[in-house]
């Protein structure tokens, strides 16, 4: 996720004319009509945090994918395609699609049988309270910290690109978001993210049809962009035998095991905002197809993400520039490549829709925040240690108002980080400190019945400990990254990988060592929540045609091919 | 119940009509500088088009009463 600051707002890149602002309104109407209509359907913690447990593979599998792609994902991923070209992509193929897969097929029987609410939850069940405890206190911070650094991106990107007041775009975004998630919970929240789904490419895909037209094609585009950048900017792996050999800086080793094999298992196989709509799905085929149909739509998002990075790279008349730069000289950005796009294609009508993709993709992600928090909240944090004997009702208002308590935190740190943009920065790296080392402990949890609830909290804890100290050395001496990434010729992005891959490493380590010293647990205590232990239901007798794995394969063959193809 | 995907044929069709409209407008009236580039693809024509007809085949799939 790219930061997006600006001290001087330039004048707004879009112009909406009446019929934009008609299709924004109807795009509030709707969101709020679907919260209004779900509410009678949200009267039990089952139906208000879970969605009923009733989400079909499509609902399920759409949401999942929406819960990720925001915004100001979208804006910063285009602009990383700008700045560093086709590379951008592994963001969206190896950094995502094994990841998914491996949920899909190995990970997703445990949390599913396990009946678990959360992730927090499973590590309750299987290494005990405090493991629990620490990893939903950080979760519910974090994620009240990225809800409210995503609002300011989101009001930022409405001044620069409308011209619209932040404090409007700050409050009228999240009132809605408040009532609709209030009142429908994670139902209303995964409806609308399965909405905010089709609006991003009803909204983005004339970008690259269009661009494609104007530049004449894949092969006159490649052409361009060699003469008006580099050559290595349309090629996926060829120049990652070196750091110095491509745009980014990076190796072929920190894609694969940094970001493929640490990064991209954490994120998606434990964050909790995400695996959160695939424990709502309906049934345990539904609940391992979901990720596998959300895999399949990931490997096509580059078309509206990467491509029009691409393009903007060819045929925009400007140059555009770093942020910082952008803020003295009053240019555009990287970031405003999917805006510039978007105005450049788009007329009326086109470019309400467009703009309306950009808000839904920011409100569902503000929404899967809090939606999240406030079912770790209530169910990890609120009944475990607060109030444990409480009636369902009373869970269900909780969840309410901390909805609204949430939304309204969020605000606070939007006006916060307003005031302390650098804050961004650092809510990023916080992410990335506990998502690794979560995937080691979650998946050690899973496989292997030896490791013990004290080496489940001591590797996290640890793994958690030694990124934090990865990244705050960096951050003292900027030289020291040649050690955590192993070369002098590394680059800021080479960090995130290799400081995931050493906490995974770390917590790896001292979960076995501490777990071997500790005495094991019985089967009877890890009965359904580890392999070897855990009876997986068949997903029944079906066509081959309707089974997770040979979807799961299909994907795969895509995958490789796709990956060949742009070599 | 609603399913969401009638929802989804909401928003795709009145967006599709409401910019298929647009494009309509502007190929009998238009405008003197458009301000985009190719426009003379007409691309709010057929998009909405596009939009409008796939909207309608969710609304008709998916309305409550051939659900129940």
């Amino acid at each position: 996720m790219m930061p997006l600051q600006s001290t001087v707002v330039p004048t707004h890149l879009v112009h909406l004319a009446p019929i934009d602002v008609v299709i924004v309104v109807f795009y509030f109407v709707l969101v709020l009509s679907i919260g209004w209509y779900l509410k009678g359907r949200a009267n039990t913690g089952e139906d208000f945090f879970m969605a009923g447990r009733e989400m079909t593979a499509w609902v399920a599998g759409l949401s999942f994918l929406s819960a990720n792609l925001g915004a100001l994902e979208l804006m910063g991923w285009a602009g990383s395609s700008y700045q560093y070209g086709i590379l951008a992509t592994h963001w969206y193929w190896i950094g995502a699609i094994p990841a998914m897969l491996f949920l899909a097929l190995v990970m997703m029987p445990f949390y599913y049988i396990s009946k678990t609410h959360s992730v927090p939850g499973y590590l309750k069940l299987r290494f005990g309270e405090s493991s629990r405890a620490l990893s939903a206190v950080s979760f519910a911070f974090m994620t009240l910290l990225m809800s409210g650094v995503n609002m300011f991106a989101m009001a930022k990107v409405m001044q620069i690109v409308l011209g619209w007041d932040i404090n409007f775009s700050i409050w009228v975004s999240s009132l809605t978001v408040a009532i609709y998630v209030a009142l429908g919970g994670l139902r209303s929240a995964i409806f609308n993210e399965v909405l905010q789904f089709f609006l991003i490419w009803a909204g983005a895909l004339l970008i690259p049809i269009l661009g494609l037209y104007e530049a004449g094609g894949w092969t006159n585009l490649k052409l361009q962009i060699a003469q008006r950048a580099s050559e290595q900017y349309v090629h996926l792996w060829s120049g990652l035998g070196s750091f110095s050999n491509n745009p980014m800086g990076i190796h072929w080793t920190g894609i694969v095991f940094g970001l493929g094999a640490v990064i991209s298992m954490g994120y998606w196989t434990t964050d909790f905002l995400v695996v959160q709509r695939i424990l709502a799905a309906k049934d345990i085929r539904s609940a391992e197809m979901a990720p596998v149909i959300g895999a399949g739509f990931k490997m096509l998002v580059p078309i509206i993400v990467i491509l029009p990075g691409l393009l903007g790279l060819a045929v925009l008349p400007e140059k555009l520039v770093p942020e910082s730069m952008a803020a003295v000289t009053g240019g555009h950005s990287y970031n405003d490549v999917l805006p510039l796009m978007l105005a450049r294609y788009c007329g009326p009508g086109l470019l309400g829709l467009g703009v309306t993709a950009l808000i839904a993709g920011f409100m569902s992600g503000m929404a899967g925040n809090v939606s999240a928090f406030t079912t770790v909240w209530t169910y990890d944090l609120y009944r475990p240690f607060i109030n444990s004997k409480a009636s369902d009702h009373h869970y269900v208002n909780m969840g309410r108002w901390t909805t609204v308590i949430g939304v309204l935190i969020s605000v606070a740190t939007a006006y916060l980080v307003m005031q302390f943009a650098s804050i961004m920065d650092y809510v990023q790296a916080l992410f990335s400190f506990f998502i690794a080392p979560l995937f080691g402990t979650v998946v050690l949890g899973m496989l292997w019945k030896r490791a013990t609830g004290s080496g489940g909290f001591w590797g996290l804890l640890c793994g958690t400990l030694s990124s934090i100290s990865m990244w705050t050395w960096v951050k003292v001496d900027p030289s020291a990254l040649r050690y955590v990434a192993l070369s002098p010729h590394a680059k800021g992005l080479a960090q995130d990988m290799y400081q995931a891959l050493w906490s995974f490493v770390v917590c790896v380590v001292v979960t076995v060592a501490v777990s071997l010293a500790t005495k094991p647990m019985s089967d009877g205590e890890l009965t359904g929540l580890v392999y070897g232990l855990t009876e997986v239901p068949s997903v029944g007798d079906v066509p081959l045609y309707q089974k997770p794995l040979f979807w799961a394969a299909v994907v795969t063959v895509v995958f490789i091919v796709l990956n060949i193809i742009f070599w | 119940m609603v399913s969401i995907w009638f929802f989804i044929g909401i928003s795709l069709a009145v967006n599709g009509a409401l910019i298929l409209a647009t494009g309509i407008y502007q190929l009998v009236n238009p405008p003197v500088n458009p301000g985009i580039v190719l426009f003379n693809l007409h691309a709010n024509v057929w998009w909405g088009a596009v939009l409008l007809v796939v909207g309608l085949i969710y609304l008709f799939k998916f309305a409550p009463r051939r659900q129940t």
